[in-house]
């Protein structure tokens, strides 16, 4: 059924958020990105730069990484999205976080769910990335911390200890 | 860093999504992916009325094979035109080009048509397009309306399509089974808005000597453009003609200068270019002879 929305108007949203149903409400111009923050209260969603350059707010829109600020909420009714809290269950982290956990991954961290986010799906795609193409996949996030050399060897050890089965 | 207030639309056919542009026409802006739209969105260098939301309308997401031509939808991300397998045998100067385009995580959800009817003037899609002599097709309520790439980007971020027309595809010549191609690019930062960019179309004759090229280049003027090519039918295919081009073509650009480079800069990066993707596409093509 078509959809409109007045400029004005508040128009119920619905997500799956990490497996569970979630809604909000949303004028035509809130971007996904804060939807998700100040609607349904998913704060790790990180707002950078707001036109999809930086990467911070990247989320999982049925599995495949993107930008959640040049997307806006009324747009996605329906979608299935995952962010960093998703990842893994409170309190625990899984492979991946481990990894930048121990090589350094991160230091400030605003960064880091974007690029968390990302290489889940990435390496989903590409289970034995060679390190051209973990440097290829990170071009498209802003790390002013690590001098990024951490991130690249948390995911190709965190590559290496899936393939294993862990 | 928010968009000014918008009515949105999601109509659910391409008649209502017609009626919607024709209405609103100027006022109007026609969002998929949002890679280009959204920026341009929330910086407020744009500022609709409305918003036309075709990201789910049916029908505009196809790769078809028609004979000796490709058409692609306006909506198919360009994620999943990069995995087609139909694009890497048939449009392989497209294939080669779409790894350029912006990052993992913007082709995961930008357009081919997103990309085009944006027209930033170092865009690899609009450089493939212009190349490759495609065909944007245009819909309005008034009738549809076929133009050859070269002609459709008249300006950076300008087209000659109409306020109340929509772009639903892009129709490519299908490439020949002994053709040669290469795409290569220069950006500060792998992703970023190419400083400049060159891509060929290389076919050679009978006796191993150019027979047809193709060559487009993109970030040096305030569109992509197509390099007249038609003399060296008959040249000999190698470093000699490849250098020749590149010097005579970079010498006659007047490129755009900017924060980013200078116009020599830009002239020689084209210079270099060139003579790359001359020389790949006729390696390319000697393989497939």
């Amino acid at each position: 059924m078509s959809v409109r929305v007045a400029p004005d108007q508040k128009q119920r949203v619905t997500l799956t958020v990490n497996g569970k149903a979630r809604t909000g409400f949303a004028e035509p111009r809130m971007l996904l990105t804060d939807f998700l923050r100040h609607e349904l209260q998913a704060f790790g969603v990180h707002v950078g730069c707001e036109h999809g350059v930086c990467g911070a707010c990247t989320v999982l829109v049925g599995g495949k990484a993107m930008r959640s600020c040049t997307r806006y909420a009324v747009q996605m009714d329906g979608a299935e999205i995952t962010t960093v809290e998703g990842l893994a269950d409170p309190g625990t982290l899984n492979v991946l976080q481990q990894a930048f956990s121990q090589r350094h991954g991160l230091q400030c961290g605003f960064c880091t769910p974007g690029i968390l986010l990302s290489t889940t799906h990435f390496l989903r795609k590409n289970t034995a990335p060679s390190e051209a193409e973990v440097r290829d996949m990170l071009s498209g996030h802003i790390c002013r911390c690590t001098g990024y050399a951490g991130i690249v060897a948390a995911i190709m050890d965190a590559a290496e200890r899936i393939r294993r089965g862990e | 860093m928010k968009p000014v207030a918008f009515e949105y639309c999601r109509p659910d056919t391409l008649a209502e999504a017609l009626d919607l542009l024709g209405e609103r026409r100027e006022e109007a802006a026609v969002l998929a992916g949002g890679m280009s739209l959204g920026p341009m969105l929330n910086l407020r260098m744009v500022r609709p009325r409305r918003v036309i939301d075709i990201s789910r309308l049916a029908g505009l997401d196809g790769i078809e094979v028609r004979r000796d031509r490709i058409v692609t939808g306006a909506t198919v991300i360009q994620a999943d035109a990069l995995e087609s397998p139909i694009i890497r045998k048939e449009l392989p100067l497209l294939a080669l080009a779409l790894p350029w385009v912006g990052h993992f995580q913007t082709r995961n959800a930008g357009t081919l048509g997103g990309s085009v009817a944006h027209a930033d003037p170092s865009a690899e899609i609009p450089l493939c397009a212009v190349t490759s002599d495609a065909t944007i097709v245009l819909r309005s309520r008034r009738r549809e309306r076929r133009v050859r790439a070269g002609e459709f980007f008249v300006g950076a971020l300008s087209t000659v399509r109409q306020a109340d027309e929509l772009v639903v595809a892009i129709d490519w010549p299908r490439a020949s089974a002994d053709e040669g191609h290469a795409f290569e690019e220069i950006a500060q930062r792998h992703g970023d808005f190419a400083i400049a960019a060159a891509a060929c179309e290389v076919v050679l004759d009978g006796d191993g000597r150019i027979g047809r090229l193709a060559l487009g280049l993109g970030g040096v003027a305030d569109r992509p453009i197509a390099v007249d090519t038609r003399e060296l039918a008959g040249a000999m295919a190698d470093g000699g003609t490849a250098g020749a081009l590149a010097r005579r073509t970079a010498a006659d650009l007047d490129p755009m200068e900017d924060h980013v480079a200078s116009a020599d800069y830009r002239r020689a990066l084209a210079r270099v270019l060139i003579e790359r993707v001359v020389l790949r596409a006729i390696e390319a093509a000697k393989g497939k002879a």
